[in-house]
């Protein structure tokens, strides 16, 4: 365990809605570019467990999180970090592709835009670079002025994913990204992804055990709030410790 | 088999339900009869205002028994306060229809030779209106954002309702406030000749005109839809920067129809103005002199006009050049933008 480089880590995290204990004691590592899949069935805390890792749930009201959770070991949930800083270091990337109604080109600047790139040049081979390294540029590159609600679904997504690598993050956080979209789209999502994680580490949300098992080299298990197993992918969908893990994965419920 | 064949034979007959019948005839009615009292309403001012046009081919002898004719037996409504008795008034004088000077730059109705230049009214409505919303935007849009992006619950739940009641306050209860108190700070404040001005008229104007830009643009920035705000925010923008580079310009349409509904209101609006702005129809780009709009004309001369004669006509047509007015601006910021704000939003 030791000699494994940790790129982030939960210690002992709970997240309450209201009264309702939504992740239960949640201690968790992962590795610097591996991809990490959440797996489990529907209202486990998998979702709650990614947002609280850019404290995206800060946007929730009535949300109460204890514990720590460690980026290069600095807890995220220390009253100086800065959220804005933390977010420009993980990334996330949504469910439902959501580019702004705006062209393809100011979707991807938009992120160092606000960080204060202002050279058009450097603006260019940012979208440029972070275009080719989502998989999109040989698609797109003539049309960088057309409105990114033009494009299709796959294509949106992978625009999500070119916008959100374009402040350079640590890490990249997925919330179920290609549960929208069709096999030939998700498997170019998927590819991507395999990509993507020499750059980046990343954590995905996933329904689709089959997914989970292509492009995860570690998988975790939620149920009801708490994390049952973690391990690699293929002794989790192959031989699993638990058997809660084993119903699961074997789609005996879920 | 039997049981089943039975009963459905008379129970799915066609039933004719009278309360069904009638609650959709009446609604349809209802609906019908407000579409038809503006077409109506549209028809009138613009029969008031006809006989200008056909004035100046005829002598003005024949033209106002016309009129008469027209008035006697057919008005349905307004202005039988104006008897006979000035009507044969009317036959009498206006001697001298000045129709060509319409474009003129002097508004002197009450006189030997009248004089109907439109142009300064025009100008008087535009220059407090601009004013108005060059005041009412900012202020309207920025308590928009506030309350969409950055409002606690709570403070959302007094502010909306709060701004928004502003709308529904009397006109002249702001006309009086701009007349005694805001009038006087405002001189002593900037130090110019008039007490009564553009300014002051704009600046009074404003508080009419804030809840509607308010409310609309509040509207368009709720519905952006929220994950835009997430997408921004998950890669470390602020909140400033996801409200201005995100929400706003995503809700753009929307907004711009809020405040061309602001100018409509602000145009059409007339007590505040026929008690702050002085009402005199001044031509000037100084902001801080008289002005005379083209609703308060009305508003201020409609009561006293000789029924029938130009002067009148001159009246009813500067009500249908507000209404076309208010009308084009109406329709350009409820269909033109509306649509183009859902086709955003919906095509996603």
């Amino acid at each position: 365990m030791s000699e494994k480089n940790i790129r982030l880590s939960a210690k002992d995290l709970n997240v309450y809605y209201g009264a309702k204990h939504a992740l239960k004691n949640v201690t968790i590592d992962l590795e610097t570019n591996h991809v990490t899949a959440l797996i489990g069935p529907s209202g486990c805390g998998k979702s709650t467990f990614l947002r609280s890792l850019n404290r995206m749930n800060d946007l929730i009201d009535n949300i109460r999180i204890e514990g720590e959770v460690n980026l290069d070991g600095q807890n995220i949930y220390d009253r100086m970090v800065d959220v804005v800083e933390l977010r420009k270091r993980v990334g996330m990337i949504f469910q439902k592709s959501n580019p702004f109604p705006k062209s393809i080109y100011e979707n991807v600047a938009y992120g160092p835009k606000i960080n204060g790139v202002r050279e058009k040049k450097q603006l260019d081979e940012i979208v440029e670079r972070s275009l080719r390294q989502a998989a999109l540029w040989d698609e797109i590159k003539d049309d960088l002025n057309r409105s990114a609600m033009a494009i299709s679904g796959g294509q949106q997504q992978r625009l999500c994913i070119a916008r959100a690598i374009a402040v350079d993050p640590e890490v990249l956080l997925m919330d179920e990204p290609a549960s929208a979209l069709d096999p030939i789209a998700t498997a170019k999502i998927e590819e991507l992804i395999y990509t993507l994680k020499k750059s980046y580490t990343i954590v995905i949300v996933t329904h689709n055990m089959q997914q989970a098992a292509r492009v995860s080299d570690t998988t975790a298990f939620f149920y009801l709030g708490e994390l049952i197993e973690v391990g690699d992918t293929k002794i989790i969908f192959t031989a699993p410790g638990r058997k809660q893990t084993e119903d699961y994965v074997t789609g005996r419920f879920g | 088999m039997k049981t089943i064949s039975d009963k459905p034979a008379l129970s799915l007959r066609k039933k004719f339900r009278w309360s069904e019948f009638l609650s959709e005839k009446i609604i349809t009615l209802v609906s019908f009869l407000s579409f038809a009292f503006i077409i109506l309403i549209f028809v009138f001012v613009f029969r008031e205002a006809l006989p200008i046009f056909s004035f100046s081919d005829k002598p003005s002898a024949v033209q106002t028994t016309e009129v008469q004719e027209t008035y006697g037996d057919d008005s349905p409504s307004a202005t039988t306060t104006t008897g006979t008795g000035s009507r044969e008034n009317a036959a009498g004088g206006d001697r001298s229809p000045t129709l060509n000077n319409f474009a003129g730059k002097e508004w002197q109705p009450i006189s030997l030779h009248p004089k109907y230049g439109l142009l300064p009214l025009f100008w008087g409505s535009m220059k407090v209106s601009l004013i108005a919303v060059l005041i009412a935007s900012p202020l309207a849009i920025l308590a928009a954002l506030f309350t969409a992006s950055f409002a606690p619950r709570w403070a959302k739940e007094i502010l909306k309702p709060s701004i928004e009641l502003l709308a529904g306050f009397p006109s002249v209860v702001i006309g009086f406030f701009a007349l005694i108190v805001l009038a006087s700070w405002s001189q002593n404040f900037f130090g110019y000749q008039y007490r009564l001005n553009a300014f002051v008229g704009g600046a009074a104007l404003s508080i009419a005109v804030i809840p509607i830009i308010y409310t609309i643009a509040e509207d368009a920035l709720t519905t952006v839809p929220k994950a835009y705000t997430e997408a921004s925010l998950a890669m470390g923008a602020t909140k400033w920067q996801t409200a201005l580079l995100v929400v706003l310009p995503a809700a753009t349409p929307g907004v711009f129809a809020a405040v061309l509904l602001g100018v409509g209101r602000a145009f059409g609006e007339t007590m505040i103005v026929l008690m702050a702005t002085g009402n005199a129809p001044f031509m000037s780009l100084n902001p801080f002199e008289p002005i005379r709009t083209m609703s308060a004309t009305i508003g201020a001369e409609m009561a006293e006009v000789v029924f029938g004669e130009t002067h009148y006509s001159v009246l009813f047509l500067i009500g249908a050049l507000l209404f076309i007015f208010t009308f084009a601006l109406n329709a350009v910021a409820e269909f033109y933008i509306r649509q183009k704000l859902m086709k955003r939003f919906g095509g996603g």
